[in-house]
């Protein structure tokens, strides 16, 4: 089947985030794809890149990172939920003139259609909120 | 299942907060907005305390926030008007239907289980 997640946790903050990348992976070990994780509401937390979590706990932006590099899942940020929460890739941190920046591929800032889309057209979008 | 009829929608908006306190309420509205703007149809379900985004002569929050009566006002100019409120919901907070800014339907616990049942796509917030 193909599969899609919207995190609407933050990291570290409530076991939305763990959970769902728990679910994320149970899913590539069965054989199905996931096509993408969409990144709502607090969940958008889980793209920074600045993420420094104390080396006994998981990293979990660096788990997301395996996840796209090793299957292909696409990591989808709502770019308006993002901004207004200090969450700014290269070309946006540019734009609003702000010295560095906090989301890097493969996070990428997107818009809410693609969460429409995402859940349209897979066979099942799965929700993990706090 | 009665009352339930009309145009199916694509989307089920399902909104469980309140407006003022957290973005949920409004975050949630921005999904169904998006959606209704690429041209799905979109129905919005207010459960639990999200019933209280209908009540009438909202302002904006206190603390900076916009609050969301603005918002739903505009929701028939992106045709969303396939507006939805838990009957048990509005027993409990002792409100009325004719209490609420915007025309609505009342769903019973048991339309509730059919309606998320027959939505091709569900969004909670």
């Amino acid at each position: 089947m193909r599969y899609a997640i919207l995190l609407l946790g933050a990291p570290y903050s409530s076991q939305a985030s763990h959970s769902a990348l728990r679910f994320a992976q149970a899913l590539v070990a069965r054989g199905h794809r996931l096509e993408a994780v969409f990144f709502y509401h607090d969940g958008v937390q889980n793209a920074a890149r600045l993420m420094s979590p104390p080396q006994d706990e998981p990293h979990l932006a660096d788990v997301w990172r395996r996840l796209h590099a090793e299957h292909s899942v696409a990591l989808l940020v709502c770019i308006a939920t993002a901004l207004r929460r200090g969450l700014l890739d290269e070309k946006e941190a540019a734009r609003h003139g702000k010295l560095g920046h906090s989301v890097a591929a493969p996070f990428e800032l997107t818009g809410l259609g693609q969460l429409i889309d995402l859940g349209l057209s897979c066979d099942r979008l799965v929700t993990f909120a706090p | 299942m009665n009352n339930l009829s009309g145009p199916v929608s694509e989307l089920l908006v399902i909104l469980r907060h309140a407006p003022h306190g957290s973005s949920w309420l409004r975050e949630g509205l921005d999904a169904a907005l998006v959606a209704a703007a690429f041209g799905r149809r979109v129905s919005l379900l207010f459960m639990g305390e999200g019933v209280t985004a209908l009540c009438r002569h909202q302002g904006p929050g206190p603390l900076g926030q916009k609050g969301t009566a603005a918002t739903l006002e505009m929701l028939e100019m992106y045709d969303i008007d396939s507006l939805w409120v838990e009957m048990a919901a509005l027993e409990r907070l002792g409100l009325y239907t004719e209490d609420l800014m915007l025309p609505t339907q009342p769903v019973s616990s048991d339309q509730l289980a059919a309606m998320v049942a027959a939505a091709p796509l569900v969004l909670t917030f």
